[in-house]
């Protein structure tokens, strides 16, 4: 009888969400003067920051520039402080690069880079406290970021990380469920057409579950973008309002 | 009303009652009890799932008006003390809202007697659970439920305090953590309640083996609890007493022990024969569970107060409080422990439930059931509503997706009697010369879906336990005997499994197919054997079988050429007398060639299938090992033989089963069988595995180099899964989840290994039992035996005529004892002029001794080698004569 209970009979989950239930989004965007763009967003106990600059010129070498579109250069990083056992995380570790990888790919798919050839968008984000759902508050958070900046894109990017436990998929996982539930899936949605930026699993899971899974994490990022796009209206009014005369 | 449970004490047998209703039991109550005992937390769950109990959980930590914080200087325990406090004022406000709720009240029950009065000051109606019990009048019954409270026991056990008081959790841990303890499981030693043994299960520790002497040192130890025990220094280590003792003292009191402890004290020891010992330090998870057993009444007549001896002689005596005790005299009843105070000899407990009167076949087997935890009730409704609904017939689906076999010559060759018959046979010639052999299992999953009620009790069940006269199903009957029974002039659906062989028997081809056929002759194996033998029988079914017997015949001895034992079991069934199912005689095992053939083609069926789904999945086929017994093991049967001047050489299952071969003594037919039950004795447990979890695949005793089980998934579920299994390999069906994980697979088969043990006991149990029935009824019978075992103190004879074992034990409690003396390097045992050794013929007298009604057993005593003082006369007849002299 070892192990924590993830889905209590009554169907409730240790944090007391049901199976199906987020946990409470708060967003600021434009945090920072000197950035492009930049958003703050909590998921639950996750807290990221998410910092865009650009387009802009490519930095560095000439030859990473690409003719026909603008190259995204993503880079995650966790504080120090971010998780209970303080630890320094030097950048360039194997998880951060996979991260950024993660991140790079699942916004090329979202921003229209067509529109800006030879020229490179940087997103940085860091991960201020780490409670599970990692990948999907920075996604959530860096869409903020680059809504701020003014960067268009084919619609909001929103993802959420779904898990499986006793035959009922849960929504967003908090750090407990993941570290203790065995398997999380993260998924990275574009809502309005429905098309997937990014799915992201390694675990062993039956094929039978699979649909189940994927249909629950779908429903959190439609859920998740509401949100979103609620955030980013409410800071245009706030904005709006601020410079009316 | 309404009734809130709060924790503090073993509530769960008052709420199971369908007396109590309408209760709301806490989320934060429930957490506490899962925390304190799965077994409970169970329970709990089952009344809730319950509908007529109307139990209900309520999520207080989850809702905004019931959560609180824990505040400063407040320990966890209080705070949930106050959680439970505000939820029940919350609920009590809630339902005063209700215009129809008026009447409504909510109890809050606790036994805290701090929680009581705060609750109290916050205004709840609030009762000590013994308080409400009794207030719900006339239910005596449920007074004997409730658990004794430990401040009431002042009055019975005075303050001398008997014995260390335990540590607590956090230092065992530290203990353990540094090496000062070892965490272990805790077995009681049946013979003498003074002893036991801690088996330390962690890897690389030298000492797996703790011994414990003397109640002090077992502390309060109940057999299968978890403790923790401490290493006495070298020199206060002991040897392992023989002695018998039994914790008989008649009365509740806390007697002085020093005496009887003496006893264990006085044996001089060699230093080689001695055993790590230690103490208990502290408890680390108490094993609990109703126990079965019969209470000792209480000298006063007037006590509330009895002892209760549990049936397993290694769980101490309990005490419980009764009013009824004069009702429970002589009943089996089953007593729950609540707990074991440091200032009291005996655990306290509480009645659970009434079985029926002792000796009665019913009771008994009731009891036998539930001590080897053996699931025996009726199946449930919701498993039932998963049976397919009758009339069934084969449908045309059926016939598309599996291969019609219709007109095979198929038959079943099975024990007389028998109603789930799970497999048959057939074998022809094809027209290139060689034979088809197929065998034909029923098609159990295809009746039992995987993860539905039905799938779930029969896994948890794991096995048809059969006893005597009794059979306890795994699938309901309508299954078991009917749609899967693969009877005669019936069409069946079948799983088969079919080869080419040449006639040679070798395996050119191997098939496996769903079917469905139809068995044109359910046969036994004396019906098979003769149309066999009977020469002018010329029809399909005895050509089909003559050819099974040949093919049989090779497989066998090739089987054997490769090193496979065959080993000997004394058992002797009983035939049953049909009306009142008393045993009226005993019926030896007669082995027949047809036994044996359809063992082989069972054999060669399993390990086909083995080889064809571990190739499959590689990582979670369910295969069955058997492992090499380590050598030490044979010791008594190498110095059994070479007191016959014979040599038996274990290096190897082919050495071993060679030399058993050519074991044999002149004028003694029997002695090559004693040395088989012997060698079976020496073996280890064949047990079910997965194979992503293991790398030791082999099978010792079959000598193949890998097996499982195909052949009955009617009484076994581990080839329900190996059907799954195959069934998937050859896309005849789709995998499930569980079937691929191996974490899951391997859970499952370590509940199959426990349930395969406990039926194997449950069975020998009953025999045991009609054993017993059966000598009552004859009274006193002589008879010859061999000596199987020669004890420090007695000698172990065992009569092949009944299959009976028994002891003739040698020192006796009353009189001076004959004089002894043992060397364990013949084994043998110089009883006055006389040595036994092993396998010498003995005449004994057996009879019944019912003087404890309990524990009824089959005494022997000697009459042959006459030895003067220890032996007895030939009895006569007279059965009030037989008063053995030897007592053990």
């Amino acid at each position: 009888m070892a192990g924590l209970e993830l889905l209590s009979d009554q169907g409730y989950r240790l944090d007391g969400r049901k199976a199906s239930e987020l946990r409470k989004v708060q967003a600021r965007t434009s945090v920072f003067a000197q950035a492009d763009g930049s958003a703050y967003l909590e998921q639950g106990n996750t807290k990221a920051l998410a910092v865009v600059y650009g387009p802009h010129e490519t930095r560095g070498s000439r030859s990473k520039s690409l003719h026909d579109r603008a190259v995204i250069n993503c880079q995650y990083s966790m504080a120090t402080f971010s998780t209970a056992e303080r630890k320094r995380r030097p950048h360039g570790d194997r998880k951060s690069s996979e991260m950024s990888l993660h991140l790079k790919q699942t916004f090329e798919a979202a921003v229209l880079t067509e529109l800006y050839p030879r020229s490179q968008i940087d997103i940085y984000v860091k991960i201020l406290q780490a409670d599970g759902g990692n990948y999907s508050a920075c996604v959530n958070a860096a869409t903020l970021a680059l809504v701020d900046a003014g960067i268009p894109m084919r619609d909001y990017v929103c993802a959420c990380t779904a898990g499986f436990v006793e035959d009922t998929p849960l929504a967003d996982l908090c750090h407990a469920e993941e570290s203790g539930g065995g398997m999380s899936l993260a998924l990275a949605l574009l809502p309005r057409n429905g098309n997937i930026a990014l799915l992201q699993m390694d675990a062993r899971l039956h094929q039978d579950h699979l649909d189940a899974l994927i249909e629950a994490a779908m429903t959190a990022c439609k859920g998740l973008s509401k949100v979103l796009d609620g955030v980013v209206r409410q800071h245009l009014e706030e904005v709006s309002v601020l410079t009316r005369d | 009303s309404v009734t809130y449970a709060s924790p503090g004490t073993i509530l769960i047998d008052i709420l199971e009652d369908p007396l109590i209703r309408n209760v709301i039991i806490l989320q934060i109550v429930l957490q506490e009890v899962r925390h304190r005992s799965a077994p409970v937390y169970k329970r709990i769950k089952d009344a809730i799932h319950e509908k007529e109990k109307h139990f209900y959980t309520f999520t207080n930590e989850h809702h905004r008006e019931t959560f609180i914080e824990r505040e400063q200087g407040e320990s966890a325990n209080d705070r949930n003390d106050r959680a439970i406090r505000v939820a029940a004022k919350w609920y009590t406000d809630h339902l005063a809202k209700k215009t129809d709720g008026g009447s409504l009240k909510v109890v809050l029950l606790t036994d805290d007697r701090a929680n009581k009065e705060k609750a109290e000051q916050y205004g709840l109606i609030v009762y000590r659970c013994e308080e409400y019990i009794k207030s719900l009048i006339g239910n005596p019954e449920l007074m004997d439920r409730l658990a004794l409270q430990p401040d009431d026991q002042n009055e019975i056990t005075g303050s001398k305090l008997l014995f260390p008081e335990h540590l607590p959790l956090s230092r065992i841990q530290s203990g353990i953590k540094n090496g000062m303890f070892l965490q272990g499981t805790f077995h009681a030693n049946r013979d003498n309640y003074l002893e036991g043994k801690v088996f330390i299960n962690r890897e690389g520790e030298e000492i797996n083996e703790v011994l414990l002497q003397g109640l002090q040192n077992l502390n309060r130890a109940v057999h299968q609890d978890v403790v923790a025990v401490e290493l006495f220094p070298k020199e206060r280590w002991v040897a392992p007493s023989s002695v018998v003792l039994q914790d008989d003292s008649p009365n509740d009191e806390d007697a002085e022990e020093d005496e009887t402890e003496n006893k264990l004290k006085g044996v001089p020891s060699d230093p080689s024969v001695l055993k790590p010992t230690g103490r208990v330090v502290g408890i680390i998870k108490r094993n609990w569970r109703p126990f079965c057993g019969m209470l000792s009444q209480s000298m006063i007549k007037e006590a509330t107060r009895h002892l209760f001896t549990p049936a397993d002689r290694r769980i101490p005596r309990i005490r419980i409080e009764t009013r009824q005790a004069a009702n429970l005299v002589g009943q089996r009843i089953m007593v729950a422990i609540d707990g074991w105070p440091k200032n009291s000899r005996y655990p306290n407990g509480h009645f659970v439930k009434n079985l029926g009167s002792a000796g009665d076949k019913e009771t008994e087997t009731e009891v036998l059931l539930l001590e080897h935890d053996v699931p025996h009730q009726p199946f449930s409704q919701a498993v039932l509503s998963f049976l397919p609904k009758m009339p069934w017939s084969i449908t045309e689906e059926d016939l598309k997706v599996r291969a019609d076999l219709r007109h095979l010559c198929v038959c079943s060759v099975d024990p007389p009697g028998c109603t789930d018959i799970d497999d048959t046979l057939h074998c022809r010639e094809l027209e290139n010369g060689n034979l088809e052999v197929g065998v034909h299992i029923a098609d159990v999953s295809h009746f039992i879906r995987p993860g539905n009620a039905l799938d779930q009790e029969a896994a948890s069940r794991g096995t048809t336990v059969y006893l005597c006269g009794k059979r306890i199903d795994m699938v309901p009957e309508l299954l078991s005997s009917n749609l899967c029974s693969l009877r005669s002039n019936v069409e069946r659906l079948a799983f088969s499994c079919i080869w080419e062989m040449n006639h040679n028997a070798e395996i050119l081809k191997a098939h496996f197919t769903k079917s469905i056929i139809n068995s044109k002759a359910s046969l036994t194996y004396a019906e098979a054997q003769m149309r066999i033998d009977d020469g002018t029988m010329k029809d399909d079914i005895t050509k089909s079988l003559r050819g099974l017997n040949r093919l049989a015949k090779i497989l066998k001895g090739r089987r054997i050429a490769k090193g496979a034992l065959t080993l000997s079991s004394p058992e002797v069934p009983f035939h049953i007398n049909s009306e009142t199912h008393d045993p009226i005689d005993l019926q030896s095992k007669e082995l027949k060639e047809t036994n044996s053939m359809v063992e082989e083609f069972m054999l060669l069926a399993n390990i086909s299938v083995a080889q064809k789904i571990y190739d499959e999945f590689s990582e979670c086929a369910l295969l069955r090992k058997h492992p090499s017994p380590p050598p030490l093991n044979y010791d008594i049967l190498i110095k059994a033989a070479k007191s016959r001047d014979l040599n038996i050489h274990t290096d190897s299952a082919k050495a071993l089963a060679d030399s058993l071969n050519n074991a044999t003594v002149e004028n003694f037919p029997y002695f090559n069988t004693l040395l088989r039950i012997l060698a079976t004795r020496c073996m280890m447990q064949a047990v079910y595995f997965c194979s992503g979890m293991d790398s030791d695949f082999h099978h010792y005793g079959l000598a193949s180099p890998i097996y499982t089980h195909f052949t009955s998934p009617i009484r076994r579920y581990a080839d329900i899964i190996v059907h799954r299994l195959l069934a998937v390999a050859i896309n005849a069906d789709s995998t499930y989840p569980d079937l691929m994980d191996k974490h899951k697979q391997s859970a499952l088969c370590n509940n199959l290994n426990y349930r395969h043990k406990m039926a194997q006991y449950a069975q020998r149990a009953s025999v045991a039992f009609h054993t017993q029935l059966f000598f009552k009824n004859k009274g006193i019978i002589n008879e010859e035996g061999f000596i199987l075992f020669v004890k420090k103190n007695a000698i172990i004879i065992l009569i092949p005529k009944f299959g009976l074992e028994g002891a003739v034990f040698f020192d006796n409690k009353d009189k001076p004892s004959p004089h002894l003396s043992f060397d364990s390097e013949g084994p043998t045992l110089k009883v006055e002029e006389h040595t036994f050794r092993m396998f010498d013929k003995v005449k004994v007298t057996i009879s019944l001794d019912a003087s404890n009604i309990q524990h009824q057993r089959i005494r022997m005593a000697l009459i042959e080698p006459v030895i003067p003082g220890v032996s007895v006369p030939v009895p006569e007849s007279e059965p009030e004569a037989k008063k053995p002299k030897l007592d053990c």
